[in-house]
């Protein structure tokens, strides 16, 4: 029968083994040679654009890369969806943008955060997502083209 | 109860009965908005309160198990506690930070990272809170006259947990990154540390509750808590599939991720199999409730929901729908929430000296709160897979069949209703209990194990 020792050894061990393994593996899943974000692309504009994201809570009803709210789109393709003038209006709109009655809080947003909000968009519809992207964007262009 | 110091608890406890009423508020909120009855909208738009709804959610729940760690230490470590004044500046000082994120979010003051919106001076605060919190759990237990297994596991929990929050704060150029390293804290906290705390408050419980040997229950414990971290550490795996990293996560994820269900199952089978080898029983009936409760539910919320939609090519479907939402309900409400209301209801009577242990209410409590969160459960659940067939495999337009899915959240609330019943009864007998008595230092609570 197993004695107390024996399943401290088993706790202790196998969690400092998963932990080294966890590391190694973020390691080689963050070397550049294995980037599947366009790390390069990433610009001050979009470091603006995710800083706006973030500071307006954005993911707090929309999802990114399928992360967020789940009470407004996914935006992860909605460059291609939307096109880009659409959400440039949306994000300096004085009045909440309601499509089907679901309010968005109306930012205002001055021409440049705009615009940075945006790029920070463009280049997260770039990224290779495991074929997620093809899923979570039916109504986006390169799956329209199929 | 042995020690005063233990009297402490009693107020972190009572902090959480508030903050688990107001995260129900904003609940309500956030599911009157789905049905399109938004009408605070300019006061409090649904990213205001969903961000207030999961942050008190995590707020309470930690609250909770630092009263745990207030209770269970002194009484492992056979001492008071090192110094009870600081405890209760841990105790403001926590309330203060709270108070101040939650009205920022009012006011777009917040970070927009899901789970983890308090801003960055912010978070300085809750180090040093936290820091405080650890220097007096860990100097209480190595003065103490023992270090038992469940106080050592249950410490270990605690101060991973403050370890963890670090990853957070780190400030990424990269939407990419910054999801990666944000998963460290979130997932590595409910999916693997937290599990810690679990099944340390769970192993008191059932040592208190059921008379069963300490040596037996904490070697299962150390068998449990070890199955947690060998497969939730890599389980973080299936955070990782669609994000934009490599595809090795879908490997890894999958795999560990099937595994994760084991140490919720062993958690249940541990805590029914204990409750039925115990040969004393213990009168307070609600508190072994909600402890079997726990077990059982965290393996079904946690364990099988999780399993249900973490495989790779389950995922790739409901990644980022309202099946998330679902299997995060009764995750949380099984795993943390029922062992916090568990931990509360056996502490009580200890520590107020009043044996309102069998009573109507908390029965009452116990039903309506678990049939309503079901309730509530399967009604997200159905909405997220409306929400997957249509939008994910017919392609429809996102509020198209949003407004198809909103009879759900009809029932959602509904069922909503029948779970703040019982929640309010449960903070109604709270209240009941009245305020820390000295009298109850008197009272040993082994005695009132009967055979």
């Amino acid at each position: 029968m197993l004695s107390k020792s024996q399943a401290r050894t088993f706790f202790l061990g196998g969690t400092v083994v998963t932990f080294l393994i966890f590391i190694g593996l973020t390691v080689y899943s963050m070397a550049p040679s294995n980037d599947q974000s366009n790390h390069l692309n990433i610009t001050e504009q979009v470091i603006k654009g995710k800083h706006l994201w973030e500071t307006n809570n954005c993911m707090g009803c929309h999802t990114i890369l399928g992360e967020g709210g789940y009470y407004a789109p996914e935006l992860t393709k909605v460059i291609d969806r939307r096109g880009a003038p659409l959400i440039k209006a949306i994000l300096q709109s004085p009045v909440p943008w309601a499509p089907n009655g679901r309010k968005m809080v109306a930012y205002e947003m001055s021409n440049e955060d705009a615009d940075a909000v945006i790029e920070y968009l463009k280049w997260i519809g770039e990224i290779d997502l495991n074929g997620f992207d093809r899923v979570v964007s039916p109504l986006a262009k390169d799956k329209l083209k199929d | 109860m042995k020690f005063k110091s233990q009297q402490v608890a009693y107020w972190f406890f009572a902090l959480c009965m508030l903050l688990f009423a107001l995260q129900i508020i904003y609940g309500f909120i956030m599911g009157f908005a789905r049905i399109g009855m938004d009408g605070l909208h300019d006061w409090i738009p649904f990213n205001t309160a969903r961000a207030v709804h999961t942050n008190l959610l995590v707020v309470w729940l930690l609250t909770g198990f630092m009263g745990a760690a207030y209770y269970i230490i002194p009484e492992e470590a056979q001492r008071e506690l090192v110094s009870v004044k600081l405890a209760y500046v841990q105790l403001i000082s926590l309330a203060v930070v709270g108070v101040l994120a939650i009205t920022g979010y009012h006011f777009n003051i917040w970070e927009g990272r899901k789970f983890l919106e308090i801003p960055r001076e912010l978070d300085y605060l809750v180090v040093i809170n936290v820091l405080l919190f650890l220097g007096i759990i860990l100097a209480t237990l190595f003065k103490g006259k023992r270090q038992t297994t469940t106080a050592l596991v249950l410490t270990m929990g605690l101060v991973f947990a403050a370890l963890l929050y670090l990853p957070g704060m780190i400030w990424f150029d990269s939407q990419v990154t910054d999801s990666f390293f944000r998963w460290w804290v979130v997932h590595l906290w409910v999916e693997g540390v937290w599990e810690l705390i679990m099944g340390g408050i769970l192993a008191f419980l059932l040592i208190k509750l059921t008379g069963v040997d300490r040596e037996v229950i904490e070697k299962w414990l150390y068998v449990i808590v070890g199955l947690t971290f060998l497969s939730g550490i890599l389980g973080t795996g299936h955070h990782y599939y669609y994000i934009g990293v490599n595809k090795i996560w879908l490997v890894v994820g999958g795999v560990f991720s099937a595994l994760e269900p084991l140490a919720f199952l062993a958690m249940a089978l541990f805590a029914v199999y204990m409750y039925r080898k115990g040969e004393k029983s213990h009168p307070n009936k609600i508190a072994l409730f909600w402890t079997i409760g726990a077990s059982i539910v965290s393996f079904i919320g946690a364990g099988l929901l999780g399993f249900a939609h973490t495989l790779p090519q389950t995922n790739i479907f409901t990644h980022g729908t309202l099946v998330t939402a679902m299997h995060g309900h009764y995750a949380f409400w099984g795993a943390y929430a029922m062992i916090v209301l568990a931990i509360i209801s056996y502490s009580l009577p200890n520590i107020t000296g009043r044996k309102r242990h069998d009573n109507t209410n908390g029965h009452l409590a116990f039903w309506l709160s678990n049939i309503g969160m079901l309730g509530m459960v399967v009604a997200l659940g159905v909405a997220g897979v409306v929400q997957v067939y249509l939008e994910r495999r017919l392609g429809m337009d996102f509020m198209i069949a949003q407004e198809e899915a909103k009879i759900h959240f009809v029932v959602m609330l509904l069922c909503a209703t029948l779970f703040t019943t019982g929640i309010i009864l449960y903070i109604y007998e709270f209240i009941k209990y009245g305020k820390p008595s000295d009298e109850a230092l008197t009272k040993k609570d082994e005695t009132v194990l009967v055979s």
